[in-house]
């Protein structure tokens, strides 16, 4: 629900390891709501999410510890540099990064070079790269993904496919909400479209 | 954990320094502006500095707890933070807390020096210093649960003051009340013991309203 309006109902689904759901749907018609309610920012209407057998709601916090959302905004401090911004996002996650593995993921996400910038000089795209980078350090199992393909080049597209496939490999789940298609070559993939 | 937080905070603060020193400036010239307007009358001046120099650490206050949460929310690291696997609670009185070191902390250690405008005693000077030392943790803990409540409004910075201000009253009270005591010679110690019992009182109870009311804006 959000204002008087119910966006969906009815949605019954469980997702066991390394499958992957491309969530789908026009604009408006409650992708980011779906993942804000699978992370916990948002209590449905009715029902309930469950997370290995027991309710979100009830597992709290731990729950937190094994599920990476990444929103709509980057979530990247303009302040601190690229380097700092993945350090303390997962400091406060309770992930512990050594400078070199973070180095090493900037590196990976094409971010070379920049790494000690304030991340206000980075263009759109490349914070973006910033907040991706977490998913190569983080070890969480659940990834909620909205939109985070936006303003990203084709080249870092494919960066995003291949980190979730390793993900998948690793028996983690992900949800992405995107209008681009992804074609992996790990893991089961279902889709899951929303209508208005 | 609240040590990323409060050191993240402080080292944010440390970049955009300005804001820091323009909440310092703003206490510093309506306190001095006083002693200015009304004229070199001892006797008032002693008799108004309580209520002036709290007053203005209040309204000082405001202008900084605009911005305790608001830049978390715009860049969505605030999401990020209600999203770490530890009670919000410690994130929350862990944002308090470096608010408290960045916006209030330097007010206080000024305080006693644009007290000297105001003829007051070394004696009392050190009461102010103490009072403001124990009753500044209460403006920032309930400017919390009114910069959480206020987040993503149009307006919040009004609203904030019409919200938290009336809760401030208690401290202004107890606050300049131990001031004045220690000017007509009375013991400060009784009015430093109840500012001292609501700000504990704030810590236990603020930080769990803040984080409630966050939850509530952040859906």
């Amino acid at each position: 629900m959000r204002g008087d309006r119910r966006l969906f109902s009815g949605l019954d689904f469980s997702l066991s390891s390394g499958t992957f759901v491309q969530l789908t749907g026009p604009n408006g018609s409650g992708k980011t709501s779906l993942l804000r309610i699978l992370c916990g920012l948002l209590e449905p209407a009715e029902g309930k999410v469950n997370w290995q057998g027991a309710n979100i709601r009830s597992l709290g916090e731990d729950y937190f510890a094994d599920v990476t959302y990444l929103g709509h905004r980057p979530g990247v401090k303009d302040e601190l540099s690229a380097l700092e911004n993945l350090r303390i996002a997962n400091a406060l996650h309770g992930v512990q990064v050594s400078q070199e593995d973070a180095l090493a993921a900037l590196q990976r996400m094409g971010l070379a070079g920049r790494e000690t910038m304030p991340a206000r000089f980075l263009s759109e795209g490349q914070r973006r790269r910033v907040a991706l980078a977490r998913l190569l350090v983080c070890k969480t199992r659940l990834w909620l993904l909205d939109e985070v393909m936006t303003s990203l080049d084709k080249g870092a597209v494919g960066l995003v496919r291949s980190l979730i496939e390793e993900h998948l490999n690793r028996d983690g789940i992900a949800i992405v909400a995107t209008h681009q298609e992804l074609e992996l070559s790990a893991g089961v993939t279902q889709r899951l479209e929303l209508t208005t | 954990m609240l040590r990323w937080i409060v050191w993240r905070d402080l080292m944010l603060a440390w970049r955009r320094r300005s804001d820091m020193l323009s909440t310092l400036f703003f206490f510093v010239i309506v306190v001095s502006l006083f002693p200015l307007g009304i004229g070199p009358e001892l006797q008032l001046l002693r008799s108004i500095a309580p209520g002036v120099v709290w007053v203005a650490a209040l309204l000082a206050s405001m202008l900084s707890l605009g911005r305790l949460f608001a830049n978390d929310y715009q860049d969505g690291t605030l999401e990020q933070l209600l999203l770490t696997p530890q009670p919000l609670y410690l994130v929350v009185v862990g944002k308090v807390l470096a608010h408290w070191i960045i916006a209030e902390l330097p007010l206080v250690l000024i305080a006693p020096l644009v007290g000297v405008q105001f003829d007051l005693s070394r004696e009392t000077l050190w009461v102010l210093f103490v009072s403001l030392l124990v009753g500044t943790p209460i403006l920032s803990l309930i400017g919390s649960v009114g910069a959480a409540l206020t987040l993503g409004l149009r307006g919040g910075g009004v609203l904030i003051s019409i919200l938290i201000l009336p809760l401030y009253i208690p401290a202004l009270i107890f606050g300049a009340g131990a001031v004045e005591a220690s000017i007509i010679g009375m013991t400060p110690v009784s009015h430093l013991y109840l500012l001292g019992a609501f700000a504990i009182v704030s810590l236990l109870f603020a930080p769990w309203a803040a984080s409630a009311a966050l939850r509530i804006s952040l859906e």
